[in-house]
């Protein structure tokens, strides 16, 4: 007898206002990526290169709201996700980029692009191309709803594979003393 | 009543037993129990703040640090309902400051932090206030990062009562207490204050810290990052 085959759930992973380090730490399950992947396909992700989010079972975002553009990526992954992730500390709590919310936009830019030694001629890019920033930087629950926090700056390698597979197997994600960590 | 049940509670089903003037928690501690708190500190007289230790006492909500037991009292502490609160709680004390744990020197050493973690605290669910609050780095040996103050008032009491010096207080109401510093320029350096003090040593989050000691003990092998908060009835923090 055969055993029907399971139809692979659908993954997206974006990184918004983040540095990376949550996928670095995402890739960090080292061979439970083969695993993983006898179980999941991947939508839009920086490991696939798709640009843009399709129908998924589940999305993983890190990084929190700098600009316009990641407001526009969150709500395309939100509309497109059964369940939406947050990946780090910076998309639960704005993070490190979130470090410039208690200084003014113009005083940031000013001080980057003009006052600073060395700067001159200095001028603040403003091609159409390029998002807008926020005059703050967000988390993204205050945006779209989240169903599940993997907090941890990154996560580690083992607090993603815990959620991760504890969804797969249909279960509340619980992360515990030693996979709980918000440094 | 019979004359056995005297001087004894029951907390969540367990027989403790307290003498004459003792609180809920601080007879809980004697008997080995953990209920989570902030504000209370066994060395020193309870506050009654945080209301991180609330528990029902008889069908009540009261804050386990000062509330006294009555014999036969039936407390309840480590339920969903009282967890949920709690949780709700430290998502409030998140918010209203700013924690940045990855750059901050009391992570694995914070009990605001290992509260969170024990209270499984995934997300702070409300929305950041980002407040903004100056650093006070003008002493030689202590910072001072208002950022990460939960208005306990250890400092406060720490300071008044052991060292004799009332460096620090608590002032405004509501969203605009805040915690100042006792000195004309409200400087730090402009006090008596010494790492010698016993208020240099009380904060339970990271706001006074040594200054040039920044992660001798690295993260992941802080107090905390070994053993879960609830481990021992009132923890013991490393390097404090
Ligand atoms: S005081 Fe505690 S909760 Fe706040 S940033 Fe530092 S480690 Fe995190
Ligand atoms: S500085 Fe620390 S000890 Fe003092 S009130 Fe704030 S949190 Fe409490
Ligand atoms: S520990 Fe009792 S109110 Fe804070």
């Amino acid at each position: 007898m055969t055993t029907p085959i399971k139809p692979k759930l659908k993954v997206a992973t974006t990184s918004l206002a983040g540095c990376f380090g949550c996928h670095m730490s995402f890739l960090d399950i080292d061979e439970r990526l083969l695993e993983l992947l006898k179980l999941v396909e991947f939508d839009r992700s920086p490991l696939t290169d798709i640009k843009h989010c399709g129908p998924c079972d589940i999305g993983i975002i890190e990084g929190g709201l700098c600009n316009a553009e990641n407001v526009h990526v969150l709500r395309e992954f939100r509309a497109n996700c059964k369940i939406l992730i947050a990946l780090g500390a910076c998309a639960i709590n704005g993070g490190l980029p979130a470090q410039r919310n208690h200084l003014s936009l113009p005083l940031i830019l000013e001080e980057v692009y003009h006052a600073q030694h060395g700067l001159v001629d200095g001028f603040i890019p403003n091609d159409p191309e390029l998002p807008l920033p926020l005059d703050k930087v967000h988390p993204i629950h205050e945006v779209v709803k989240v169903d599940y926090f993997i907090p941890g700056c990154p996560p580690s390698g083992d607090a993603i594979w815990k959620v991760l597979t504890d969804l797969l197997a249909g279960k509340e994600p619980e992360l515990g003393h030693g996979l709980i960590h918000y440094d | 009543m019979s004359p056995d049940n005297k001087s004894t509670f029951t907390l969540d089903g367990k027989t403790v037993s307290y003498t004459e003037g003792q609180t809920i928690i601080q007879a809980a501690m004697a008997a080995g129990e953990y209920i989570p708190h902030l504000c209370f500190n066994p060395e020193f007289k309870p506050h009654g703040s945080c209301k991180l230790c609330t528990v029902k006492a008889n069908g009540r909500q009261t804050a386990s640090c000062t509330q006294q037991p009555q014999p036969g009292m039936v407390v309840e502490s480590d339920t969903k309902e009282l967890n949920d609160e709690r949780r709700a709680l430290l998502q409030m004390l998140f918010v209203e400051g700013n924690h940045f744990c990855p750059s901050c020197e009391k992570s694995g050493n914070c009990q605001l932090q290992a509260t969170a973690y024990q209270l499984n605290m995934m997300s702070p669910h409300f929305d950041q206030f980002f407040p903004d609050r100056p650093v006070d780095a003008s002493h030689s040996e202590y910072l001072l990062d208002f950022n990460r103050c939960i208005l306990c008032s250890l400092c406060v009491r720490a300071s008044r009562d052991v060292d004799g010096k009332n460096v620090f207080a608590l002032s405004g109401r509501g969203i605009k207490s805040h915690l100042i510093v006792n000195a004309k320029s409200g400087n730090l350096a402009d006090t008596d204050f010494t790492g010698e003090d016993k208020a240099a040593h009380v904060c339970p989050v990271g706001v006074i810290l040594k200054k040039r000691v920044g992660f001798v003990i690295p993260i992941g092998k802080r107090t905390f990052d070994e053993h879960p908060i609830g481990a021992t009835p009132h923890p013991t923090v490393k390097g404090a």
